[in-house]
């Protein structure tokens, strides 16, 4: 779906689901929300990158990790690190037994800064690391993974031993990451009041302008000859991998897209919610944040951005009203997004209203009826597919040797 | 880190962190146990597990409480009425699950993970508005109270060995019945080739529905034998679910003796490093050497030997 000029891209269908959803982000809802409201919509959207990039790397690539937490966790981290340097001056923390030193590190008895926590007195550089932390660990983790062709189920499981791994470490070494409290007490960001209203709500734009960047980077990754070949590996690993073409390489870089996306992410919650704690980033968030993405619908990257915003406002609504039911609703909607319909609201439109606009709008074209941007497999294309694979000998062992259904 | 220790300070030190690190061992057999034939045998990733152990857990308080109001004459035997009702609750739970979710998602190994999780959710929070968030506690009967005095260092408390005799012989009983019985037979055709299986006249979604019965019937018994050494919350099932995955997956998927020996290797490397270490930078440790194996040898310590 090659667009030859802007204007015509932007009155196609795909371009008019991009702008109904800036419309929705930067018109309605700041018009509609009093600044601490909107401040929680832009905590939502921070969810939303973690959730395109496992539309990428889960839905596209079927890559499933749960362990996108960790580069949530990084990314935000890091700029927690650079705003937590820039609250303690020596003024600021005069009263400690070392001025100059985040107050945690005070409270554990460390006189000094650590060696990892120097660079990040420079703005400059943590922007990088925001980025660069993340998909370092994500290649390192892909390198080793992906070449040793494990995949599937146990890639699952070993990106969650890494969540865990990585929540432990950072609640036992309480003085160099502010162990379970995380990193608190942030107040400026380059001598700019992050708490205030104003601020708060500049964060939300920046945050909505951020996603949009992410969202054309990943559309753009989709729509490419790339793109095509991670659906293809998603579908028949094998026949990809006999055409010549690097899986690993290709499977590497995807995870590392989602780990930059998270990445990115977690440093804007760090920024917008104030402070960065392991809560936000353990295995149940990890978790947690797949649903954002099979809600939305696994292979719709504007999907992700809606589930992400959905789940988070209802678990704020039930949280607030009946904080008792929150966790059924939750497990319901884990089982029935999986059960009833795997392919999340994106598919649900696609299968429902879709065909309704068809009618309504008879002037478009064959070509344009098509899907625009996902060529995705309905339930009864998979169909096939599946029985394929019953007629092979089925191997729980063999799976992560075999293409990943799901 | 062994620095400033003798070498006979070290080997009992050793003994003595090996023999604390047997009640975890038989901790992770329990629960690896009923995993390892799910995840091993079927493919499909229960993570509501640790939950279905918890119910067993929750089962044999009840059946304590029943016993000390009701037949205090007995309440030395109640264990074992707990464990084969634990055994028969779960099992039931466990077919019930599976008809109305597991059997849809074969060949979705992915999926039936989100949505066990989910299950997990719900039986979490059902715990948690039934029994309290607290967690609860059985009180013992007299004869499994007190220890073994084996050497000056070590001595071993009669629940923990109690606890390992049941994860043994649990162990035992699933090689048995996996390896030596018609059905273990069945499963392991079904296993194989399930086509090839459903043609010789064996129901593959019969047999199905019983392992993972099973499997979920043995998690129950493991919360029962898991009361006899610590106090259960809602949320104790979630704590291991995870480490009980690695288990089953160094150990090698479809290998129960690799489960077994990936335990316990497991768990006495833990042990032994809490006690030069902290205990999180134990853990951390032990999951990173777990997960470094686990790169350079993706099937698993005990992989089968199969032709692809």
């Amino acid at each position: 779906m090659k667009s030859s000029s802007p204007l015509k891209w932007f009155s196609s269908r795909e371009g008019l689901y991009y702008l109904a959803l800036a419309a929705l982000l930067v018109v309605i809802l700041p018009l509609a929300l009093d600044p601490f409201r909107l401040n929680m919509v832009g905590k939502y959207l921070t969810y939303a990158f973690v959730a395109i990039g496992l539309v990428m790397c889960w839905g596209k690539a079927g890559i499933l990790s749960l362990g996108q937490g960790v580069f949530f966790g990084l990314g935000g981290y890091c700029m927690a690190m650079f705003l937590k340097l820039e609250a303690s001056t020596p003024e600021a923390t005069a009263i400690q037994s070392t001025p100059g030193i985040p107050d945690f590190m005070d409270w554990n008895q460390l006189t000094e800064l650590p060696w990892f926590w120097e660079p990040f007195h420079s703005f400059s550089f943590t922007l990088l690391a925001v980025i660069g932390v993340p998909m370092l660990l994500a290649f390192i983790i892909g390198l080793a993974m992906f070449t040793r062709r494990v995949g599937g189920v146990y890639f699952a499981i070993i990106t969650q031993a890494i969540a865990a791994i990585l929540t432990i470490l950072i609640i036992g070494q309480q003085g160099y990451t502010g162990g379970v409290n995380g990193i608190t007490d942030l107040q400026t960001l380059m001598g700019w009041d992050i708490r205030s209203d104003a601020a708060k709500t500049t964060l939300y734009f920046i945050c909505v302008g951020m996603l949009f960047l992410c969202l054309f980077v990943a559309r753009l990754v989709q729509n490419r000859k790339l793109g095509r070949i991670l659906v293809a590996m998603n579908a028949q690993e094998n026949r990809v991998r006999f055409s010549g073409y690097d899986v690993a390489a290709f499977k590497i870089f995807v995870f590392c897209l989602a780990a930059a996306f998270a990445g990115i992410g977690g440093a804007l919650f760090t920024l917008i919610v104030g402070f960065m704690s392991p809560s936000f980033i353990g295995i149940v968030a990890s978790i947690e944040m797949v649903i954002f993405c099979a809600l939305g619908g696994r292979l719709s990257i504007l999907g992700a951005v809606y589930g992400a915003l959905l789940v988070n406002a209802a678990k704020s609504g039930f949280s607030e009203s009946f904080p008792e039911l929150w966790p059924f609703a939750m497990g319901a909607l884990f089982i029935g997004v999986v059960l009833a319909f795997p392919n999340g609201l994106a598919g649900l439109y696609q299968s429902y209203v879709m065909p309704l606009e068809e009618r309504l709008f008879k002037r478009k074209s064959k070509a344009e009826a098509q899907p625009v941007s996902e060529p995705e497999p309905t339930a009864e294309a998979r169909k096939p597919a599946v029985e394929a694979k019953e007629a092979h000998d089925y191997d729980p062992m063999l799976d992560h040797y075999s293409p990943e259904k799901s | 880190m062994f620095d400033g220790y003798t070498s006979s300070e070290l080997m009992s030190i050793f003994a003595m962190q090996g023999f604390a690190g047997l009640s975890l061992f038989s901790v992770f057999v329990l629960m690896a146990m009923g995993l390892a034939i799910i995840f091993g045998q079927m493919g499909v990733i229960n993570m509501a597990h640790g939950e279905f152990m918890i119910l067993g857990a929750y089962t044999t308080y009840l059946t304590s409480g029943f016993f000390q109001s009701y037949l205090p004459s007995l309440f030395g035997g109640y264990f074992f009425v707990a464990m084969i009702l634990a055994f028969l609750i779960c099992a039931a739970l466990g077919a019930l699950v599976e008809w109305l979710m597991i059997r849809r998602l074969y060949h979705r190994p992915l999926d039936t993970l989100l949505a066990t999780w989910g299950l997990s959710l719900i039986m979490q929070q059902a715990y948690r508005s039934i029994f309290g968030a607290r967690e609860v506690g059985v009180e013992l009967p007299e004869w499994m109270m007190g220890a073994f005095q084996v050497t000056d260092l070590v001595e071993l408390p009669i629940n923990g060995l109690f606890v390992m005799i049941i994860a043994l012989s649990i162990a035992v009983g699933v090689y048995l019945l996996m390896y030596r019985s018609g059905y273990g037979k069945k499963v392991r055709a079904v296993v194989q080739n399930r086509p090839m299986a459903e043609a010789v006249g064996i129901n593959s979604a019969g047999i199905d529905r019983a392992t993972f019965a099973l499997g979920c019937g043995i998690a129950g018994i493991a919360g029962a034998a898991f009361t006899m050494i610590g106090s259960t919350g809602p949320s104790s099932g979630q704590a291991y679910i995870v480490d009980t995955f690695l288990v089953v997956v160094f150990g090698g998927a479809q290998s129960l003796i690799g489960t077994i020996v990936s335990a316990f290797g497991i768990s006495q490397a833990q042990s032994t490093m809490e006690f030069f270490l902290s205990g999180s930078m134990a853990k951390v440790l032990t999951l990173l050497v777990v997960v470094g194996i686990l790169m350079l040898r993706p099937e698993g310590l005990m992989a089968l030997k199969v032709r692809r």
